[in-house]
């Protein structure tokens, strides 16, 4: 009877999928978090941009058959890996993007090289990614710590915000944000007057924001993510630190966690991305047909997902151009060789090192009044063109470049 | 100015004061997972998630209806005891005469439900909520800038806690309260129904976790994850005071609180495991508990 | 009271330990025919937590004890066993055991504090102090944070046979499984497993018959942390990684959730609990927004109308021991 029950959940899971390799098939998994914390940053949000790619191309391409699928890797390493895997494996997926959560991105990355597909990192951080763990199967898209650090710290301090106080979350990626940028700050002139390191998914931060305050420094900097970000703002409203003439600078925020926080709390506080959905006309196209799609409200589309969109259409360009996707380390070539040029990030290029070029800009979140209709969040103080807003070739590590 | 191990005592007194504002909301946490473990015989692993549907129902409350601070204040605990009700009747009372782990380990389902629903349809990242207008701004004490709101955190949860103390240890309805925790079926005997003694107890404990979270919500990032992680920062300090005692959960609620705020000044990155280590040497030296009995 | 766990029989007679090795065999004859069907990777990540669920149900089971805490063996476990494997170079079996060594070590420390309170307070000591290293193990640099340790060697057993094959591996793991899972079996029937279920069932008895309850359940408290450790650290060196996952407080409730559609105090319960949930998972994989909700539910109606379990409603339907 256990047996029983035992084998046929066998033959559910396996049960997966039998890829037939007509003309060209291709096969795109979005591997991302769709249940907790970077479900509003990438989530279905993500897996609805590479499905609006998939039917761009398609329009164009008619002889390529697109197929796109989504798997939940719940933020464990090992459940994204078994999926990657079996994606790989039996399900016929030839391309895996997305992935948030660095951890899991760098597993993915690994099971990718070893079974000669393609990476393309849009949700992950970790500059790592592109650093000493380069592959020549990954792409890494939209952003990464290294540029966050580097645009945000030299914007701002080239902008008059030469002294600054951190805030940081005490683990490995808010050391390395606090580390990163302190350097880019003091290397452009600025001065680092103090730093607070408070715990992962702390509560309450007005001990930390007391200490900023009376540091007397021009910029906080918010070298922590998510939850943490989003309480330090908002209690830094209710301390009236903005008001007092003290600047926030976040140094990881997305257009979701603005949202979360209403302009009222957000108001004045600066950061750096990659895109903003009302940044030109083609990205206002763009957001209202994935709107439309999306079907709820109160989301907005976060360059995480304009990321997937642009990294799977320039991915199926690489593949049409080659006429194959059999081999992953020929279409990511393929896909270095291509100039870049898609609606969201314009013109750009795809570095040796797999590291996506394109401008940055420096935000500033507006005030209340100064909005005009729902989403009208930033204005941009500031752009970053391509060849300053990410880590030189030379000094990330990677053994492709330097080998 | 004088200082205290090197930390200027302005800062010292801005901490302390501080540290009130965390203990308010151990206190109220607290307090109501001991009212409902004096009836109930259960820990309300839920308890988390219901201070985190009291914060969205503020929320819900102002984007739906238009009602603001002051009323959610009233009618979030309301609406919330209201579904703490139905889960005892629909789902608890099945499991009195199961260990009281079972009770444990169905709150905690619960808990998964209420979490993964709201962040379907709310998802991750949190909802805005806005400070209520007249609470705005702050003092300046000379030591510190205490913003009225967090002032009022501390009357509040400070009222909110020494009634319900009054009520179960001072009044009639209390007496029966406290009575029919002793020997349910005497107090039964005496006409009084204990049943719904019990229901309107789970309604009243989750009504206060309600209560934290419309204070909550305008400071900390309402998400559907706001419980998951305090609820066992919560747990601790139970451990710590002792469930036998409504004044001691409350006690050790806000002295947590204080003691939590001045780590974050002398040694920051050990403030959210601090309450862990106390409980460790509590244990060692006083098992049941500061204020507890010995179960 | 109705306490955890029924023994589902009483008696021992020979049906019932003939039901028993009938069982094993199945397992057996299940574990050998496995990797022909399905992904070995995902076998062996089942047996693992498998082998994990039944450490948790040693103590759950048959001493009557809540841990809300596990997750802390199994993730340090694996932490350690990936960095001695990594950083230390160590081979898989000694890595395994350094990791094995930390897990029974921290069950030592925990379990000390733990015994001194009973029932809910026990759980909510152990969920606290596991919440505790989980913190410590975000900030110690070792851990290597939210990218945890990636990349860890398999290496060559004995420094002779090489793991990088896979069914190589499959057939250590399933070695490492059942060494465990006897282990386990014959603890539950030994003198000393009869004093930790006269424990569960009246622990005043107990005492006043003139056992060291407080010894009994460090003891049984040290030896599941340590089977837990064996589990996690294998599972580092399967799976090449060790994460924050692993030591963060919903893994704890994921065992729990496994022993509990397994079969609470039945000694096959834990490990068709780890198929059925982790096969759950992966199904569910597309549809991983409801995930959290399905667990929570599953919770819900297996307290409120399936508290024997999978197996242990199995047993009880055909009257006999599983």
């Amino acid at each position: 009877m256990k047996k029983i029950a035992a084998l046929t959940a066998f033959a559910t899971i396996f049960a997966f999928g039998s890829a037939s390799a007509q003309q060209v098939a291709v096969k795109v998994g979005v591997l991302t978090d769709m249940s907790s914390l970077y479900a509003d940053v990438t989530g279905p949000g993500s897996f609805l941009a590479a499905r609006m790619a998939a039917a761009d191309f398609m329009k164009d391409h008619p002889d390529v058959k697109v197929e796109v699928l989504s798997g939940d890797h719940q933020n464990k390493a090992d459940v994204g890996s078994q999926i990657a895997n079996q994606w790989y494996d039996v399900g016929g997926v030839d391309m895996i993007i997305d992935v948030p959560n660095s951890g899991v991105a760098l597993a993915i990355a690994e099971v990718t090289r070893q079974k000669n597909k393609v990476f393309i990192g849009s949700g992950p951080a970790s500059s790592d990614l592109t650093g000493p763990k380069c592959s020549p199967n990954t792409v890494h898209w939209t952003y990464d710590t290294w540029m966050l650090a580097n645009g945000t710290g030299k914007a701002i301090v080239k902008t008059g915000g030469d002294t600054w106080f951190f805030l940081t979350s005490d683990y490995a990626f808010g050391h390395a944000l606090e580390r990163d940028t302190s350097a880019v700050v003091e290397a452009n002139g600025g001065k680092v007057l103090g730093k607070v390191r408070h715990p992962l998914n702390t509560n309450d931060f007005s001990s930390f924001l007391l200490q900023a305050q009376s540091s007397k420094a021009k910029v906080i900097g918010l070298a922590n993510a998510g939850g943490d970000t989003i309480n330090s703002i908002k209690q830094a409203a209710e301390f009236g630190i903005v008001k007092g003439g003290q600047n926030l600078a976040g140094l990881l925020v997305f257009a979701s966690d603005i949202n979360a926080l209403g302009l009222p709390t957000a108001q004045g506080l600066i950061f750096t991305e990659t895109w903003y959905w009302d940044l030109n006309d083609a990205s206002r196209a763009w957001t209202k047909r994935w709107h439309a799609e999306r079907n709820a409200t109160g989301k907005v589309p976060t360059m995480n997902m304009a990321g997937v969109y642009a990294g799977t259409l320039h991915y199926l360009k690489a593949v049409a151009a080659l006429k194959s996707d059999a081999d992953g380390r020929a279409v990511v070539a393929q896909m270095k060789k291509m100039p870049t040029d898609d609606p969201l990030f314009g013109k750009g290029e795809i570095r040796a090192d797999g590291r996506k070029l394109h401008p940055a800009y420096l935000f500033e979140v507006k005030k209340p009044e100064e909005s005009k209709y729902p989403g009208d969040f930033y204005k941009v103080r500031a752009t970053i063109p391509a060849n300053e807003a990410f880590r030189p070739l030379k000094d990330g590590g990677c053994p492709l470049v330097s080998g | 100015m004088f200082e205290i191990f090197g930390i200027p005592s302005q800062a010292l007194f801005g901490q302390l004061l501080i540290g009130l504002i965390n203990g308010s909301f151990y206190a109220l946490l607290s307090l109501g997972l001991a009212v409902i473990f004096g009836m109930l015989n259960i820990i309300n692993f839920s308890h988390g998630a219901q201070y985190m549907m009291g914060a969205f129902a503020a929320y819900l409350l102002l984007a739906h209806t238009g009602l603001n601070y002051w009323f959610a204040l009233v009618l979030a605990p309301l609406v919330v005891g209201a579904f703490g009700i139905a889960v005892e009747r629909l789902l608890l009372r099945w499991i009195y005469r199961l260990d009281h782990l079972y009770g444990l380990l169905l709150t905690f389902g619960l808990a998964l439900i209420i979490e993964g629903v709201t962040r379907n349809y709310y998802g991750s990242a949190g909802l805005p909520y806005a400070m209520p207008e007249a609470l705005r701004g702050g003092q300046n004490l000379g030591f510190m800038f205490l913003p009225n709101y967090r002032a009022w955190v501390i009357v509040a949860s400070l009222t909110v806690c020494l009634a319900t103390w009054f009520v179960i240890e001072r009044t009639r309805l209390g007496a029966y309260l406290r009575a029919a925790t002793e020997n349910p079926t005497l107090v039964n005997a005496f006409g009084i129904n204990v049943p719904m003694m019990i229901t309107l107890t789970y309604g009243f404990g989750v009504a206060l976790a309600a209560f934290a979270g419309v204070m909550a919500a305008p400071i900390y990032n309402v998400s559907p994850q706001m419980g998951s992680e305090l609820i066992i920062v919560v747990f601790a300090v139970v451990v710590i005071g002792g469930m036998g005692s409504i004044l001691g959960a409350i006690l050790t609620g806000f002295g947590l609180g204080v003691i939590e705020g001045l780590t974050k000044v002398f040694f920051p990155e050990a403030s959210n495991t601090v309450i862990f280590v106390i409980m460790a040497i509590v244990l060692l030296v006083r098992p049941a508990g500061l204020f507890g009995r010995r179960v | 009271m109705h306490k955890l766990a029924e023994p589902t029989m009483r008696r021992e007679t020979r049906l019932a330990d003939r039901s028993e090795a009938i069982a094993f065999v199945v397992m057996l004859v299940f574990v050998a025919a496995a990797p022909f069907f399905a992904y070995p990777l995902f076998l062996m990540q089942v047996l693992c937590f498998a082998l994990f669920a039944c450490a948790f149900n040693l103590l759950i089971g048959y001493v009557g004890l809540l841990s809300f805490g596990h997750a802390l063996y199994f993730g340090w476990a694996s932490y350690v066993s990936a960095h001695a494997a990594k950083v230390w170079g160590l081979t898989p079996e000694l890595a395994i055991l350094a990791g094995t060594v930390a897990a029974a070590v921290l069950g030592l420390l925990a379990g000390s504090l733990a015994i001194r309170r009973q029932g809910i307070y026990f759980a909510m000591i152990t969920l606290a102090l596991a919440q505790m290293m989980f913190f410590f193990a975000l900030q110690v640099k070792f851990t290597g944070g939210e990218d945890g340790i990636q990349a860890v060697p398999r290496g060559r057993l004995f420094g002779l046979i090489d793991l990088a094959d896979t069914m190589t591996m499959y057939v250590v793991v399933v070695a490492i499984f059942l060494a465990g899972f006897l282990f386990i079996h014959r603890v539950i029937h030994s003198p000393f497993g009869e004093v930790l279920k006269a424990i569960r069932e009246n622990e005043a008895r107990a005492i006043s018959l003139g056992y060291k309850t407080d010894r009994y359940k460090l003891v049984a408290f040290v030896l599941s942390a340590t089977l837990v450790g064996v589990a996690g650290a294998t599972k580092a060196i399967v799976l090449q990684l060790a994460s924050l996952t692993d030591v963060n407080w919903p893994m704890s409730g994921e065992v729990v959730l496994m022993t509990l559609v397994g079969g609470l105090g039945t000694i096959f319960g834990p490990v068709v609990g780890a198929f059925v949930i982790l096969t759950m998972q992966y199904k569910l994989a597309p549809v991983g927004e409801w995930v959290l909700v399905i667990q929570g539910v599953i919770f819900v109606a297996c307290v409120l109308l399936f508290r024997r379990g999978i197996v242990g409603e199995i047993a009880a339907r055909l009257r006999i021991r599983l």
